[in-house]
């Protein structure tokens, strides 16, 4: 066993969350001694390749094959196995996409290995390579350590690795980008995947707000929001919610900041009653300043607060808007 | 280098087909996996080995999301007819969510009673969720996306790998039609995804998709007299060496410095509205 490969995500454009995945290969293969491998999958591969020839890697695999076109776990899962039986690498690293989370538990399973999901650190113990990872919604850390005879299967949370760590690849020679074309048949393919679609235009963009006030489920009925919108209004700030707000029709999707909504760095962020998610906070961690407001002192909001507020927002709210107005008028 | 793979495990318990019982029925069994965890906003104690933490001091309920996969088999069951069996593994605690699930309107449980969850990798819990399930020959198997308390989001998944059936991880909607069932997943940054496939299938659900139900007084009232199977784990699946071991956890170490703002209500606010006119400068 030889390598740390990191698999990397290409759709026509790279997720960027693929280079964090890198810069973290990157570390790890520095720590172990060992090459830094990646490997990305697809039908149309050479604007992918070319850019992992730029890249600080000993070697990349371009895994190509048809059937490889639309992701499906069926396709996914065979040809990685099929790449990883020939590299036989010691660590396999993916970014936590929702893709990833889609085949990489089941091909960690091939392997006889649990995958480390979502990870937010990664250093060695006596060789052995050991992962940080959040539970209870980050209120706890825990150290997972790689105990099993084959390789050591972990992704990596959003935002943990810097993409722009990556060291600069020397100055001479391009990484050589192999081909691995797997063995695949169409009947292996027990899913049939259909366009992906946005649900509706969107017209509210986040991520050019300079300034935020955000809620949460702090909040406990939609007939209490005019406490923040009046708040937002105050300020001139965009309004935006935590996920269990927009599922429940509260407020519309397209407000939703987190994985699965927007990811925004305005100026200043306002949580409101936001408990701070792993999933929240992905989305909003980069804001230059955050302002959090919630009763719960040991919320994981406050692990990425600048100013902490620890209190009932229906009290420190409205003292709030009627403080900054009065800012405002003076 | 660290020896030989281990022998590979796809397919290893094969779940039988088992729709219906004659040609075009579609009588579906659903299998409805769930876990009990604290309660969301416990204050929780780390215990004295630093290997998980202090259970007594706290509540526990249903897993967030496998609330809504559990909602979507009811609602299924409601369309299409059929079975809707919850499956379970946790100490004795675990029997109130599984009766709490039953009330909603699941028909069985099976309860796989151990102590030993925090201690499990993914493999050995998925394993053990895997056989059980294996011997009910169900058509769909659904269960939450992530658990709130380990959150690795992937034990249905491995499930679906040990069965040798089909899956799709953070569905938003199901589809049942004929032999196949459609799903609409969620992806990255406002995007989604119809995929079909044949069932039997595994789904993982995402939290959200639908209004929860409550028990009915009726429903609280019949739980009593629906089965409980309980099975030991020993039964189901062998212990084997890990692959991944949980040495230690603890608080997180706080990365930036927090300036907690203090006092009464007004005060807070007085201070707050100090840090947005001179601090961050947006008033």
């Amino acid at each position: 066993m030889n390598g740390v490969l990191v698999i990397l995500e290409f759709r026509g454009v790279w997720n960027r969350m693929s280079w964090e995945a890198l810069s973290a290969g990157q570390e790890i293969a520095a720590q172990l001694h060992q090459p830094l491998l990646a490997a990305v999958a697809g039908a149309n591969l050479d604007d992918a390749a070319a850019d992992l020839a730029t890249k600080p890697l000993a070697r990349a695999y371009a895994v190509r094959h048809a059937l490889l076109n639309d992701y499906t776990a069926d396709g996914f899962i065979a040809a990685f196995e099929q790449l990883i039986k020939a590299v036989d690498p010691l660590v396999v690293l993916f970014p936590h996409t929702y893709q990833v989370r889609d085949f990489a538990p089941c091909l960690a399973a091939r392997f006889g290995q649990t995958l480390i999901a979502d990870a937010v650190s990664i250093g060695l113990d006596s060789g052995r390579p050991v992962l940080v990872r959040q539970l209870l919604q980050g209120k706890l850390n825990a150290d997972y350590c790689h105990t099993g005879a084959g390789p050591c299967f972990a992704s990596l949370q959003a935002g943990a690795f810097r993409a722009d760590a990556l060291a600069a690849p020397p100055s001479v020679p391009a990484c050589v980008v192999e081909e691995f074309v797997p063995r695949i048949e169409a009947s292996q393919i027990r899913s049939q995947p259909g366009e992906r679609f946005r649900e509706s235009a969107q017209t509210v963009d986040l991520s050019a707000a300079s300034l935020i006030v955000s809620v949460g489920r702090g909040i406990k009925e939609q007939a209490n929001l005019p406490v923040v919108e009046e708040l937002a209004r105050a300020l001139g700030a965009e309004l935006a919610a935590s996920r269990p707000i927009c599922d429940n029709g509260w407020l519309p999707m397209e407000r939703q900041v987190g994985s699965s909504g927007q990811t925004v760095s305005p100026k200043v962020y306002i949580a409101v009653g936001i408990s701070g998610a792993i999933q929240h906070l992905v989305g909003m961690k980069g804001s230059k300043t955050i302002i959090a407001i919630n009763k719960d002192e040991n919320a994981p909001i406050f692990e990425v607060a600048d100013y902490g507020i620890v209190g009932d927002l229906f009290e420190v709210v409205p003292a709030l808007t009627a403080a900054v107005k009065k800012a405002q008028a003076a | 280098m660290r020896g030989a793979q281990p022998p590979v495990l796809h397919a290893a318990i094969p779940l039988l087909s088992g729709r219906g019982s004659g040609p075009g029925e579609t009588i579906m069994k659903i299998i409805v996996a769930v876990k009990q965890v604290p309660v969301r906003d416990s204050s929780i104690r780390i215990d004295g080995a630093g290997k998980w933490i202090e259970e007594q001091d706290l509540s526990f309920e249903i897993n967030e999301p496998d609330a809504y996969a559990l909602e979507a088999a009811l609602l299924i069951k409601e369309k299409h007819g059929g079975e809707v069996v919850v499956l379970c593994a946790g100490p004795e605690r675990a029997g109130q969510t599984i009766r709490e699930a039953l009330a909603k309107g699941a028909d069985r449980a099976i309860h796989i009673q151990c102590d030993d969850l925090a201690s499990l990798e993914t493999l050995a819990i998925a394993r053990r969720l895997a056989t059980a399930a294996a011997a009910e020959n169900a058509d769909l198997i659904l269960t939450g996306l992530q658990s709130d308390d380990l959150g690795l989001g992937q034990t249905g998944v491995v499930m679906a790998e040990m069965l040798g059936i089909p899956h799709a991880a953070i569905v938003m909607q199901v589809e049942i039609l004929g032999d196949s069932v459609r799903v609409k997943r969620e992806l990255e940054d406002g995007w989604f995804q119809w995929v079909a496939m044949p069932m039997p299938a595994l789904l993982t659900i995402q939290s959200g998709i639908s209004r929860l139900r409550y028990a009915t007084l009726m429903g609280i009232k019949k739980a009593k007299t629906k089965e409980v199977r309980r099975t030991a784990p020993e039964q189901l699946a062998p212990p084997a060496p890990p692959s991944v071991t949980m040495q230690r956890i603890y608080l997180p170490h706080r990365k930036k410095e927090t300036q907690m703002l203090t006092g009464t209500p007004a005060e807070m606010a007085a201070k707050l509205t100090d840090v947005l006119r001179f601090e961050v400068r947006v008033i």
